[in-house]
């Protein structure tokens, strides 16, 4: 590519980094003040690019769309508002992430609520008023609403930060982004700086999509496409450093430019086409970043926040009657196939609530007793169906050894990806592993001749006796009940305490001896392994595996089933997989609106049991005086 | 502790509640059908009212076989592992008599094997990978859609007769993309050898950057350029290349952008002079056809999208298959639709016995603005039949097993 | 000959020197004040013996091998014991968990997978409960715990590996008076009867002088008095740099 070419990219760059500046800002000075992970912020940008659209076509010229973007901006930072008022308020005491949960439902009720006020088409918005056309620079033509985003993006950037530097309000968030309890030490009405940070923040969200507007079209899957940018900007960037977002957003749309305009390239033993980079260009600058300065670029390392919940119980062996339940629960599960005589797909849901119960507990395994939030669980769940599946593609080597090798590969992957994740804490932990979880997404995806690319592996069946659905159900349970309990034996041995030890206090722990890195490392890497049995049963299960078993979204699940059953009780994954796992089942019976139901069945149960599931149900024992 | 296991039990104690309550007497004729509802809603929300408008019709005149057809839909999540369980669902929990549906290339994928595996009838509606009735094909498994391989045959007379040496390549990087784009390589070399290709951009599925990949086809400087996008994707990369000029003095051959579904979203902006398969619903004035539209246009107050069509033959396909076979058994379904004759809006068409592909063809033609819209002009409407390969040269594509 | 020797210690924070040529000695069952105004170098001493900060120069000899520069486990499993300023116990875990967590680690059985934790170390746990006072608590969570109480179970926990030499940082901050003088005299008690080394730093002076067996003194980052109580007492630079006048310590009791 000549160099006007290039230069002609990076322009390019900078147009599309303006865009992803916006989308990241909101969420990093929310998650600055409130230590939420707002994964609701995507869809107040997809609600600001409809919003635009409609004031764009309805009153239409110059107001409707400048006006228009400036009125979405209002409106879509009241609506961020309210979601504060009304719903995080009532979570702030909750165990860690549980907030998380609450955000999730809202991206599920407000994808269905914009469904339904907008429709199911693509609504493309007119274009800018005044600059519709282009200018010419380099013999190309750039459009001149692209010289426009160039432009408003580091405008945007330093009205923030003169506005954060020079206001009270902007001190406060200052100061609460570097430490919250002084805050609420220095007497402010910590309420209204939440409430008003977050409208802020959502304002700018919906600002960045209202811009949008005459770009692209308003589409009802932009939600996840900007949060999933979003995290990898705010996070490249340093979690609650604005100039740093905007640094980010310049640096991962550079990439993607650049691998654009690089196109195919013939290397001479193989080529290469550089924009299917554009996949996973972001998550590799991500890890990368990650690697080299662990809070990102301009990231300080965060103060050490004490959790505003209650810290959680210590653990205690099953007493009589729990273990006689567990018995109970045990002979009625093996009792199944005879029940699914009259019902077989009782067994099918069985073997999915199964494999969703190993899943969760694997994740939890690392996340509660490890205080390891991973967000790239799925990893080595796709590691261990992928493993599995390719061994019989290509070896065709039977169940029984494909079964073993999932959770060894799965082993591998998690012993590599953890080394690195163990060095980090918190939030850049968790965005560490989305970031491997989704290279290693992107690597079974664009591996065609291994993989099988988008199509996955196909015909991965399991072999008589096993291909009758009772005997597979049976063999999931009996895996699901070993890994289950192995994990569970793990966290009353020595090394489960270790592990908590360097959860609760990583200096206590290493002057008493312990090397919490190497204890959560392997605890990291044990959970993958697990976890990786729950990919090989899943493979065989469904006859099929393909890349979206290791999407983001699976993860999300899994951290949706771990907290809804309660973070901090062992027997929450096992409750929230199975009560997760059969809700989207019934739920997503009802074709239309099913996601709307599903995330108010979960908003639900956040204001009902903010503990999760288990949790609540163990405090209300405990309150009613009977020591279990 | 202990309360865990209580909402452990009670859950499922509900669910066996849940199960408890189904398979009455057969009184219908049920189908299975799942497909992306909420991941494609813009094909899939016509299409699914196409469904109801020709469950409508098949039922008014009395059901096929003396039973009324009931349509059992889900959502498939988008996942071709969710896929897989929801046809287990329609399958073990429903008892539908065959499964029907899909729209993404790899989920239609896992499907035909799931059907393949469970002996299960299966009718691939929309997907549109060779693969399904090619190298994966299956003895259970049909397809109505015309191919990727037939719509851009369909196009190869155009992008020929243009005689341009230099093509750019833009697709989206999935199994739809890219077997279009291979399709597109193999045809251009056979017809015209000295073919160049001068890019191929291949932007993730609904995350195109679409300034810069308009200006690196741009940069590459293509005399033609080969399109796969649809849909978010295709309106991006349209305003953007009319914007930088990128479309100025090209031509340009584009896959499935005359449907409705992704023409019309683009109004006064759709890219004139493109040569496209699609569907000029207003247009098409043959009696089928219009009494079609008119059915549809009185039910639901909207013109008919491409997926309306799809919907509704692919309802009306399972009504003559069913009645051919005079039974819901499935080895005689398989029988039955070998050589199966269907009418559709598009006129008859039959599901082909060496392949179990549909040759419902397509519409090809030149996009053109009509009163601030976007339309097709000089569109003709190409059969598949005359699109696909001999029955020897499939069956030589096809797993031996399969017939 | 002494358990701990420091020599020439020195460490600097972006040009400040914290720390600057400091040296002293522990003798075999020595209790050892370290006292100084805020700022004079205190925590970055003990840091640095502790494990958890590298010194710029200098050595830092336990036993006569020089540790400095050791990750804080390494230097804990050679039988240095610790207590933190802001006492910091396992909060999801009982006080008797606490405390057998430290025998497990110190019995090499962290990577142990199959036996329950509980049933390790446990008379030996009741035993080092016992003797701080805390042995009727040893079924409570340890967060529940009254802030005088964590302090004792800490020196449990600091006791569970035998160490020749603990270190402690403001054992007494945060606590009552009265509360103040029982560890102490807890402590001293103890150590006595293993004939343990004890560093501490400690910012009331009446516990100084009345439990510590000799005083060093450190004033920005230099040492600038070693002795007993009494010479400390008279030492004119220690008034100085406390006081910066003739004043004394008998009024100064906090």
């Amino acid at each position: 590519m000549t160099f006007s070419a290039f230069f002609f990219q990076a322009l390019n760059g900078l147009s599309t980094a303006s865009g992803l500046f916006f989308i990241a800002v909101g969420l990093s000075l929310i998650f600055g003040v409130s230590r939420i992970i707002n994964i609701a912020h995507g869809s107040l940008y997809m609600l600001g690019t409809y919003i635009a659209y409609s004031f764009a076509t309805y009153i239409g010229g110059a107001l409707g769309f400048w006006g228009g973007i400036v009125a979405t901006a209002l409106i879509v930072g009241v609506i961020g508002a309210l979601i504060e008022i009304v719903l995080l308020r009532r979570v702030y005491r909750a165990p860690e992430l549980f907030q998380l949960l609450a955000t999730f439902a809202l991206v599920l009720v407000i994808n269905d609520a914009t469904l339904w006020i907008w429709g199911p088409e693509d609504l493309l918005g007119p274009r800018a008023p005044g600059l519709r056309g282009s200018i010419e620079v380099l013999g190309r033509q750039l459009p001149s609403y692209d010289l426009f985003l160039i432009v408003i993006g580091p405008l945007v950037l330093l009205v923030l930060h003169f506005s954060l530097a020079r206001t009270r309000f902007g001190r406060l968030v200052r100061a609460a982004t570097q430490d919250r309890e002084m805050v609420s030490a220095l007497g402010v009405n910590q309420a209204v700086l939440f409430t008003s940070v977050f409208a802020l923040g959502a304002a700018l969200a919906g600002f960045g999509g209202a811009l949008q507007v005459a770009r692209e079209p308003a589409n009802l899957a932009t939600d996840l496409v900007a949060i999933g940018d979003a995290f990898v900007v705010v996070v490249v960037g340093g979690m609650g450093s604005i100039t740093g977002a905007y640094l980010a957003a310049v640096i991962i749309a550079e990439v993607k430019a650049v691998c654009i305009g690089i196109g195919v390239v013939d290397f001479g033993f193989m080529t290469v086409n550089f924009s299917k980079l554009t996949l996973v260009a972001e998550f590799l600058v991500m890890a990368v970043v990650l690697i080299v300065r662990p809070y990102g670029l301009l990231g300080r390392p965060q103060a050490f926040v004490r959790s505003i919940a209650e810290p959680e119980d210590p653990i205690r062996a099953a007493m009589p009657a729990l273990k006689a339940l567990g018995a109970v629960v045990l002979v009625v599960l093996l009792c199944l196939p005879l029940l699914a005589q009259t019902s077989p797909y009782l067994l099918i849901l069985g073997i999915d609530v199964l494999i969703a119960v190993i899943f969760a507990t694997s994740l939890h395994f690392i996340m509660g007793p490890g205080g390891m939030h991973s967000f790239g669980h799925a990893a080595y769940f796709g590691l261990g169906a992928y493993g599995a599946a390719l061994l019989v593609k290509w070896l065709a080597v039977p169940m029984g050894i494909a079964l073993l090798a999932a959770p060894l590969v799965a082993f591998g992957g998690a012993l590599l990806f953890g080394w690195f994740a163990v060095r980090l804490s918190g939030v850049y932990l968790a965005m560490l592993t989305l970031a491997f979880a989704q290279i290693v997404w992107a690597l079974v995806f664009q591996w065609e001749a291994l993989t099988g690319g988008s199509n996955g592996v196909i015909g991965v069946w399991p072999p008589p006796p096993f291909d009758k659905a009772w005997v597979y159900y049976l063999l999931t349970l009996v895996l699901a009940v070993v890994g289950v309990l192995l994990l569970r034996r793990f966290l009353f041995a020595p090394f489960g305490y270790a592990m908590r030890a360097g959860r609760d206090s990583v200096l206590r722990a290493e002057a008493i001896g312990i090397d919490v890195k190497r204890v959560h490392w392997l605890g990291f890497a044990i959970a993958g392994c697990v976890c990786g049995i729950a990919g090989g049963l899943f493979a065989f299960a469904k006859g099929s595996i393909s890349p979206e078993t290791i999407h983001v979204s699976r993860s999300i699940d899994g951290l949706v089933m771990v907290l809804l059953g309660g973070i901090q009780t062992l027997t929450g994954p096992i409750v929230g997989a199975s009560v997760f796992a059969t809700l989207q089942d019934t739920v997503m019976r009802q074709t239309e609106y099913w996601r709307a139901l599903l995330g108010l069945i979960i908003l639900l149960l956040v204001l009902a049991f903010p503990q999760g599931i288990v949790g609540a149900f163990s405090s209300l024992w405990r309150k009613s005086g009977v020591k279990s | 502790m202990r309360p865990t296991r209580h909402v452990f039990t009670l859950a499922l104690a509900a669910g066996l509640a849940g199960f408890a309550s189904q398979a009455s007497a057969q009184q219908t004729i049920k189908i299975g059908e799942l497909n992306s509802y909420k991941a494609q809603p813009a094909f899939l929300d016509p299409y699914k009212k196409g469904m109801d408008l020709a469950l409508e019709e098949v039922n008014a005149k009395g059901g096929v076989l003396g039973k009324k057809l009931e349509l059992i839909s889900r959502d498939d999540g988008a996942n071709p592992g969710e896929a897989v369980r929801v046809a287990e669902e329609l399958v073990t929990r429903e008892g539908v008599v065959m499964i029907a549906g899909t729209f993404l290339s790899h989920i239609g994928l896992a499907v035909t094997n799931f059907a393949g595996q469970k002996k299960v009838f299966f009718l691939a509606a929309e997907p549109l990978t060779d693969k399904i009735t090619w190298q994966n094909g299956n003895k259970y498994t049909y397809r109505l859609r015309a191919t990727t391989y037939m719509q851009t045959a369909m196009l190869m007379p155009a992008a020929t007769a243009a005689k341009k040496k230099r093509w750019a390549l833009v697709y989206p990087n999935f199994e739809y993309g890219q077997s279009a784009a291979e399709n597109f390589k193999t045809l251009m070399k056979k017809a015209q050898p000295d073919v160049e290709f001068v890019t191929e951009q291949a932007p993730p599925l609904g995350k195109i950057d679409a300034g810069a990949v308009a200006q690196a086809i741009d940069d590459a400087k293509p005399d033609a350029i080969f399109n796969v996008l649809f849909g978010g994707d295709l309106a991006k990369f349209v305003r953007e290349g009319n914007t930088r000029g990128v479309f100025k003095n090209r031509t340009v051959v584009s896959l499935l952008s005359g449907e409705p579904e992704y023409l019309d979203p683009l109004k006064d902006e759709a890219p004139v002079g493109w040569t496209v398969t699609g569907y000029p619903w207003d247009k098409i004035k043959t009696p089928a056809h219009q009494a079609f539209v008119a059915a549809y246009q009185k039910k639901f107050n909207d013109y008919p999208r491409l997926g309306s069509v799809v919907g509704y033959v692919t309802i009306k396909s399972i009504a003559a298959g069913i009645a051919k076979a005079k039974s819901t058994d499935t080895e005689k379904l398989v029988e039955a639709f070998k050589d199966l004759k269907v009418d559709s809006p598009f006129g008859p068409f039959i599901y082909r016995a060496s392949d179990h592909q549909a040759t419902m063809g397509a519409y090809v033609g030149k996009i053109a603005l009509e009163n601030g819209k976007g339309t097709m002009a000089d569109f003709k409407y190409v059969d598949g039949a005359s699109m696909l390969p001999s029955d020897a040269e499939v069956r030589k594509l096809r797993p031996t097993e399969t017939n | 000959m002494s358990v701990l020797a420091i020599r020439s210690l020195s460490k600097t924070f972006g040009g400040v020197r914290a720390v600057n040529d400091v040296s002293f000695e522990i003798a075999q069952g020595e209790f050892l004040a370290m006292i100084g105004p805020n700022g004079a170098g205190k925590s970055t001493c003990f840091n640095m013996i502790n494990g958890q900060l590298e010194p710029d120069s200098g050595e830092i000899l336990f036993a006569g091998r020089d540790i400095a520069g050791l990750e804080a486990r390494e230097i804990w499993r050679l039988g240095v014991g610790r207590t933190f300023q802001v006492a910091a116990t396992f909060g999801s875990m009982t006080v008797i968990e606490n405390v057998q967590m430290a025998l497990i680690s110190h019995a090499h059985e962290i990577y142990h997978f199959w036996r329950a934790s509980a049933g390790l170390h446990r008379d030996r746990a009741l035993d080092l409960l016992e003797q701080v006072g805390m042995r009727e608590a040893a079924g409570r969570p340890s967060r529940e715990l009254a802030y005088g109480d964590v302090k004792r179970v800490e020196l449990a926990i600091a006791l569970a590996n035998e160490p020749r030499l603990l270190l402690m940082d403001e054992p007494t901050a945060g606590m009552a008076p009265r509360e103040r003088n029982d560890l102490i005299a807890l402590v001293k008690r103890l150590v006595v009867e293993r004939g343990i080394s004890v560093l501490f730093t400690e910012h009331s002076m009446d516990v100084v002088f009345a439990f510590a067996d000799r005083i060093i003194v450190l004033a920005r980052g230099r040492l600038i008095a070693d002795g007993d109580a009494a010479s400390i007492r008279d030492n004119a630079q220690v008034r100085e740099v406390y006081f910066g006048t003739g004043k004394t310590f008998a009024g100064a009791a906090p």
